[in-house]
């Protein structure tokens, strides 16, 4: 089965996605859907939100074909999206300005965002440097400590951290937390949400200001090589930088579409965070897709050295693309993804983020599979400074 | 066929009273405390009451009631537990809700679900983060089970939205008497009388009110208006606080008097 191009009806894909929210979050809810579909058909909004990715994030990203890495893919030609130049480090910040944009729409003076890897968090608070609107950032506990760099970035652009101290301490809780914030003050609050998960209309909202990534990288990809690549990879947590960069391509039946989860200490260990590849069908956090989850339909922790990939959900739209055949998804356990970071340092003299190393990881496994004739696309989704004390842990660098 | 719930909105009624709604989740203080706690309750005059589904992600709820799901959780409380404690209540001779969000039921399967809390003598399930857009599945389950189906509507609830979730509940209807998460509150917000007197105009269902409801003063308060009390992380927040279990327990009689005396003088 072909799904189509644009598969939600009601805010659904498939069985997939809707609205599970106490009812008191339905006004801003339906706010949120007509300010988007309104700025969707509204040229100004669109030439102001193009103004900035131009003058601001620096868009397009570019391609980078990284041959010398290619050798351990198989030989297969490897190009990288590179999302981790974009200002403020990775793909993130296309949907923060996008919502930020919306948040003055809407007349919202407060954003709230929730971050694992801070790198959402980040980028919500530079937006709300941009526009001066008042931020508050809900993080998990633990990962205020993997991420410190990002926490006190976060400070340095004037948004209020608050480390989260329920649960597991990490995104899922910081996602809780931001919700009953949400409930609490949503006339005057926005909720940016970070990934293409949560109640309608954030999946689809979230991949709209996403998808420029796929459409770039498409005509990025014909002009170099003349053709469309035969697999198009991704990292995936929440989902957002695999859509932005999947959505293009879904009507090309011919190119494959991987997402590469984070497998953790292997998914059989069931430490990990490979939702799709693990999970079963339930709802968190507003929407129906994949959970991890137990026989009582409590949320199971998920385990990843990757902050930005440990959540124990996914996003609706990966449900429908898994279940429809549409997409494939594996999982990389945390071991070949830091392999496959140092491999990128070494060979290209990029550091990119643990996240997205788990989609190089994908490449290397793929690009084998697929051979040197092989054109393998792959979203760089940001690069790896916050990263540098864990992977320093990890390999044992010595810092005296 | 009515619940005894519905039969409960009656007499109360008939009484021109408010009922008193205890909310306790399964598992809490511990599983054989959460017996004793709610034999207490029985014994101080509570009217009916709601067991909660311990959640591992309750946005819908503030610290106290977290604390205390967490509390289950790690005692291993699961669906099991919940049926278990609903038919404990149930031989007590009060009517029973069960609180749960969705996820729980759709892991155990809607229809199973709903016929389970009929069969252990539950009267109906309160539902706070189902939208009636993804209700289909669930309102057949609990039309076939007959039990009562029943939505929380916020302050924010549009007058158009307000009538459509309404229509869809039966038992009561759960008015949030704010904007926000459980957890204690000192006053009562206006916009709950609000929200009461715009139920009333669309409906003759029963309407209890919860969401930070503690004191005495507050319960009498809304008992003037409401059909129902919902009282929850206030009971919570004293066994939670209590130096030992027997303690707590002696410190919940003792509010839940003073309560049942609260909507007891609203009128
Ligand atoms: C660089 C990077 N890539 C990927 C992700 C995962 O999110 P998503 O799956 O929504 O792209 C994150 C999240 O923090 C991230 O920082």
């Amino acid at each position: 089965m072909t799904p189509s191009i644009q598969p939600e009806i009601l805010g659904h894909f498939g069985p997939y996605g809707g609205r599970f929210v106490p009812e008191a979050l339905i006004g801003a809810l339906d706010e949120l859907e007509a300010a988007h579909i309104s700025a969707i058909a509204d040229p100004t909004f669109q030439a102001e939100l193009r103004e900035l990715q131009l003058t601001y994030t620096g868009r397009p990203s570019i391609i980078t074909e990284a041959k010398r890495f290619a050798e351990f893919a198989g030989g297969a030609r490897i190009l990288l999206k590179r999302e981790d130049l974009n200002h403020t480090g990775s793909h993130k910040i296309n949907n923060v300005l996008g919502q930020a944009l919306l948040t003055k729409r809407m007349g919202k003076k407060r954003i709230i965002a929730e971050t694992g890897a801070g790198q959402h968090g980040v980028a919500a608070a530079t937006a709300a440097a941009l526009f001066g609107l008042e931020c508050v950032v809900y993080m998990g506990e633990e990962d205020t400590r993997r991420q410190a760099l990002n926490v006190a970035r976060m400070k340095l652009l004037g948004a209020q951290v608050v480390a989260v101290k329920a649960g597991s301490r990490t995104l899922k809780d910081a996602i809780n937390e931001a919700m009953r914030d949400w409930v609490t003050n949503v006339e005057s609050t926005h909720y940016l949400l970070g990934t293409v998960a949560g109640p309608h209309p954030f999946p689809t909202m979230v991949r709209d200001f996403h998808k420029i990534i796929g459409e770039e990288a498409r005509d990025q990809v014909l002009e170099l090589t003349g053709r469309l690549p035969d697999a198009v990879l991704a990292c995936i947590g929440g989902g957002s930088n695999a859509i932005g960069i999947f959505h293009a391509f879904i009507p090309d039946t011919e190119v494959k579409l991987i997402g590469l989860e984070a497998g953790g200490d292997g998914v059989e260990t069931g430490r990990h965070a490979a939702t799709l590849t693990g999970g079963t069908v339930g709802v968190l956090h507003g929407t129906r897709s994949y959970v991890l989850q137990d026989e009582n339909g409590q949320t199971i922790e998920s385990h990843s050295i990757s902050a930005g990939l440990d959540y124990p959900g996914v996003g609706p739209e990966h449900a429908f693309l898994l279940d429809s055949g549409r997409a494939q998804y594996r999982a990389i356990t945390d071991d070949e993804a830091m392999n496959a970071f140092a491999t990128l340092c070494k060979t290209e003299g990029i550091i990119p983020a643990i996240e997205s190393a788990h989609a190089l990881a994908g490449a290397m496994i793929i690009g084998k599979e697929m051979g040197p004739n092989s054109i393998l696309l792959v979203n760089l989704s940001g690069r790896g400074d916050k990263d540098v004390q864990t992977a320093a842990d990890y390999f044992k660098i010595d810092l005296a | 066929m009515t619940t005894s719930l519905e039969n409960l909105m009656r007499k109360t009624r008939k009484e021109n009273r408010a009922a008193l709604i205890a909310y306790l989740p399964a598992g809490f203080p511990s599983q054989k405390g959460s017996r004793k706690a709610l034999e207490v309750l029985a014994h101080a005059g509570v009217d009916a009451i709601e067991i909660g589904f311990p959640y591992s992600d309750p946005v819908m709820d503030g610290p106290i009631i977290q604390a205390a799901a967490e509390i289950s959780l790690k005692s291993g409380t699961g669906a099991k537990d919940v049926f278990d404690t609903l038919n404990f209540v149930h031989e007590l001779g009060l009517a029973c809700v069960v609180m749960t969000y969705w996820n729980p039921i759709e892991k155990y399967g809607p229809q199973k679900f709903a016929s389970e809390i009929a069969r252990r003598g539950g009267s109906g399930v309160i539902t706070p983060d189902l939208t009636i857009e993804e209700s289909l599945g669930w309102s057949a389950a609990t039309d076939a089970a007959q039990i009562n189906r029943i939505y929380v509507v916020a302050p924010s609830t549009t007058d158009e939205r307000l009538k459509a979730v309404v229509e869809r509940c039966s038992g009561f209807v759960y008015a949030a008497s704010l904007m926000g998460v459980t957890g204690g509150r000192t006053s009562v917000s206006s916009q709950a009388k609000d929200l009461v007197e715009r139920i009333r105009s669309i409906s003759q269902l029963p309407v209890a009110v919860g969401l930070g409801v503690s004191s005495r003063i507050q319960a009498r308060e809304i008992a003037g208006y409401a059909d129902g009390v919902i009282v929850g992380s206030a009971f919570i927040k004293v066994l939670l606080e209590a130096q030992n279990e027997e303690v707590g327990l002696a410190q919940l009689r003792e509010l839940a008097e003073e309560l049942v005396a609260g909507v007891r003088e609203g009128r």
